[in-house]
């Protein structure tokens, strides 16, 4: 090998290694701090004395709660805003670019204004308090850029022939977008709604704001609820003795999102098929 | 029931500013098929897409000219759903839908209002009239995508005559396939003649000279594509008015 490509390999061998020993050392301390508390009844149990003992019962239900009233809004609008976008916004276009760069921006915005503008919005002005509806509403518009663009891509990405023969055959706009669109972006859709329940469930500024810190269980959308990631946040800084718990629910978090990090894999695999 | 003829009265195709065909003229004599040839780039394909209005989606196209079906002008229409069921187009490449091979058939049906019950039996039709059906009967709910291309081009062709149409436009049909795949779609259209008038763009001249029963020659001149030259087959290939059409059939130019 000549120099020049055995310097490249070693300097990339040891960049991969810079990547990944903090990765490792930081698992390695969630483990050593949480390990202990981790067990079936962690998930089973509700926490007690703010979150001191017991398990997290309670957080994942809010969490879950949240993150439904989030996809529920989130979903239907996005995938409804990339139609638009791919249907009517031809790519290369002023407008295109126009309104694809303003997305990106709202998608870059930091998460705390999110959390700002939903408190103000939603929490006081529509009346509705911390509650998983203003948590999850504020969110929504949080990760809405996101999907909206993943959607658009897959949607874009569907082979020009196929709309080429709707139109030879008059196929209606329903039947195309029906039939043949979503079916063919699925995989691509989907890939945007796992990366924002990635990003919906690694959140905390906006959550602080809205859906609150209340530890109990909620019994309807309109309480407050604590999210997982709310929950680290306040047994690590809050809570004197807290720690292990935190690292516990962290270990949780990490591996929800690992298993719908493997889903986005298993989906991103070429649709199977022969394609002419 | 014998098919209209098919009349292009001086249609210009404008993309923008820039002009892709001027003033192009032919008649397709109903049930005949006309060949389009012509170099790269000349407006052929331009001028195919003007007559099923497939141009309207392109933005900043402009058409001009009239396009007759027998009598009856239907580039004034403005109902393109009720022309494209007349005038059926078939692609270059092959693009069945990724649906199953009978989805492929009963999607357009569907689309256009045909009842249920009647779907499967026209579509049968169809898979009959491109020789098909022998070869996928067994298999008419696997994905059409695993067919061969051959296969997949004879179903594109059965999916534009399932909606009955009169005229057939097919723009390089056999260009992307293999040479046997090539005979066999050869051979279907040539079997669709006398049903159907047919208008297909080719880039191979030996191809027109066998199945056509006229030509039309495109041609650049200053800097935008028109018909120098459109006649019966023979008169084309043998006796050419156009010294253009000479140099090109005679392989010295194009």
């Amino acid at each position: 090998m000549r120099w020049p490509d055995r310097l490249a390999a070693v300097s990339g061998a040891l960049l991969l290694l810079a990547v990944l020993v903090p990765m490792g050392l930081m698992l390695w301390s969630l483990l050593a701090q949480g390990s202990g508390v981790l067990s079936v009844d962690f998930l089973l149990e509700d926490p007690s004395q703010a979150g001191r003992a017991g398990g997290i019962a309670a957080l994942l239900i809010s969490t879950g709660w949240i993150l439904a009233v989030c996809l529920l809004v989130a979903v239907p609008l996005g995938l409804g805003c990339a139609l638009y976008l791919s249907e009517q916004v031809p790519a290369g276009t002023r407008r295109a670019q126009w309104l694809g760069g303003v997305l990106d921006m709202l998608a870059a915005v930091p998460s705390i204004v999110y959390g700002l503008f939903g408190y103000q919005f939603f929490a006081i002005s529509l009346g509705l308090g911390f509650s998983i509806l203003s948590g999850g509403l504020a969110l929504a518009l949080m990760v809405l850029p996101l999907m909206i663009r993943s959607a658009e891509q897959a949607l874009r990405a569907v082979p020009f022939s196929y709309r080429q023969a709707g139109e030879a055959l008059s196929i209606s706009r329903w039947g195309w977008v029906k039939r043949i669109l979503i079916p063919q972006a699925a995989p691509g859709i989907a890939v945007g709604i796992i990366l924002s329940i990635g990003r919906a469930l690694a959140e905390t500024a906006v959550l602080l704001f809205t859906a609150g810190y209340v530890l109990r269980r909620p019994d309807s959308v309109m309480d407050s609820g604590r999210a997982l990631s709310v929950h680290i946040y306040d047994l690590a800084m809050n809570v004197p003795g807290g720690m292990p718990r935190a690292a516990a629910t962290g270990l949780v978090l990490v591996a929800i999102l690992v298993i719908l990090n493997l889903l986005v894999r298993r989906w991103l695999r070429p649709a199977q098929g022969v394609l002419y | 029931m014998m098919p209209p003829s098919l009349e292009l009265q001086g249609v210009c195709v404008h993309y923008g500013n820039q002009a892709a065909i001027e003033q192009a003229s032919l008649t397709v004599g109903g049930g005949e098929l006309m060949a389009l040839v012509g170099p790269s780039g000349c407006g052929k394909s331009s001028l195919l897409g003007s007559i099923n209005r497939m141009t309207d989606s392109i933005p900043g196209c402009r058409v001009s000219g009239r396009v007759l079906l027998g009598s009856e002008v239907v580039s004034a229409r403005h109902d393109s759903a009720t022309l494209r069921r007349q005038i059926g187009m078939v692609f270059q490449q092959p693009n069945p839908f990724p649906l199953s091979i009978i989805d492929n058939l009963r999607f357009p049906l569907s689309e256009h209002g045909v009842p249920r019950r009647e779907r499967d039996g026209r579509a049968e039709q169809a898979l009959r009239a491109v020789g098909l059906w022998e070869e996928v009967k067994g298999r008419l709910h696997q994905s059409a995508l695993g067919l061969s291309a051959g296969q997949q081009q004879r179903l594109c062709i059965a999916r534009a005559l399932v909606l009955q149409p009169r005229v057939l436009l097919l723009d390089e049909p056999c260009s992307a396939l293999d040479p046997v795949s090539s005979k066999v779609v050869e051979e279907l259209i040539v079997s669709l003649k006398g049903r159907y008038t047919l208008l297909m763009v080719t880039h191979n001249l030996a191809q027109a000279r066998r199945i056509a029963d006229s030509v039309t020659v495109c041609w650049m001149q200053e800097g935008c594509g028109c018909v120098v030259e459109s006649n019966g087959c023979r008169q084309v290939f043998e006796h050419p008015s156009h010294p253009i059409t000479a140099a090109y059939c005679a392989g010295e130019a194009g």
